[in-house]
């Protein structure tokens, strides 16, 4: 028998295009959040609620992915937010490529804030650096609060956790503190906001921090 | 289920580590799993034995070796194992802390079979 050795990272090239997104947004002074979830968190929505408060003031654009359908995208480009949709076809993640390539297709030169939606799921995109500068992930009251220590890699990966649909509390099996607890032992870094977008509550804190200097480490 | 996409970059590192003509020859390629990669050493394992099955390194088997969390604390320096998903150091209670280990994902060697010497 005879050894060859290896000692490679399986992810590198993913990583070393992740790092070239990264110098790219930074370069550009971009803001570069990635979104992730389990499918029906409320991703999309909490997009459109942004939308509204921010548009104004900030330029955004998304960058949106999806098994099948480009349907998040309609919702958002009825916001007059540019939008590209990547379609993973069966693929349960974004690799840094797959946004590569999306970036290509927006006037980043007019961007102040872009968002990267992830394809819903709670354990594959966590092992994949896209080049954003932060990770938010989100929580519905609905999928109850053992969560964090189910997925603990997202959690602790995450820089923000959005605990959302805060409304229908009355009527599901899930305690905010504990859920908050349970998140913070995985992260006792993350920042948490509680909102929900039905009703709006929590959407404007969301927001204040989103455009201001703490978010991006200032 | 992203482990087909990992089997498929784990053959590319082996086919940029090996030449073609030896590709028959693999009979092990060992990986360096962590606990906290994301990734389950089986689904892995079963991607992956589909995937050579059909290659040109049909006796390839994957050798997971799993690599459990560690960590550091900034607060007093204990080195620890994580036994439960509890960021917390269990000397000093602090929660500034390092992972260490457990996040890895790496390709480590492939063994081959050798024919008594010849080129």
């Amino acid at each position: 028998m005879s050894i060859i050795t290896v000692e490679r990272k399986v992810l590198e090239k993913n990583d070393q295009i992740a790092e070239r997104n990264r110098r790219f947004f930074r370069d550009r002074g971009i803001f570069v959040l990635n979104l992730v979830s389990s499918p029906g968190a409320g991703k999309t929505s909490i997009l459109e609620r942004t939308f509204e408060r921010m548009r104004d003031g900030c330029r955004m654009a998304v960058i949106e992915g999806d098994v099948q359908t480009d349907l998040d995208a309609q919702r958002v480009a009825q916001y007059q937010v540019p939008v590209v949709q990547i379609v993973t076809m069966g693929g349960f993640h974004l690799e840094a490529g797959l946004v590569a390539d999306a970036m290509d297709k927006l006037d980043l030169e007019r961007t102040d804030l872009l968002f990267i939606e992830n394809v819903g799921n709670l354990v594959c995109p966590s092992g994949y650096d896209l080049g954003e500068a932060l990770k938010v992930v989100v929580l519905s009251t609905t999928e109850g609060d053992d969560k964090p220590l189910k997925y603990p890699a997202m959690f602790r990966n995450a820089s923000v956790l959005i605990i959302n649909k805060t409304d229908l509390i009355p009527y599901v099996n899930c305690r905010l503190d504990v859920l908050r607890g349970n998140a913070l032992k995985i992260n006792p870094d993350l920042r948490v906001f509680e909102i929900s977008c039905q009703t709006g509550a929590g959407i404007d804190a969301w927001c204040e921090w989103l455009g201001g200097k703490g978010a991006r480490g200032q | 289920m992203h482990e087909l996409g990992i089997a498929q970059n784990i053959l590319d590192i082996v086919r940029q580590s090996v030449p073609g003509h030896l590709a028959p020859d693999i009979r092990k390629i060992r990986i360096r799993v962590g606990q906290f990669a994301g990734v389950i050493p089986d689904s892995l394992d079963f991607c992956f034995g589909v995937m050579a099955g059909e290659s040109e390194m049909k006796q390839a088997a994957l050798l997971i070796e799993e690599v459990p969390t560690a960590c550091r604390c900034r607060d007093c320096g204990r080195d620890f194992t994580m036994e439960e998903w509890v960021f917390l150091c269990p000397r000093c209670g602090g929660a500034d802390l390092e992972v260490i280990s457990g996040k890895e994902l790496e390709v480590v060697d492939i063994e081959l079979v050798d024919h008594g010497g010849e080129a």
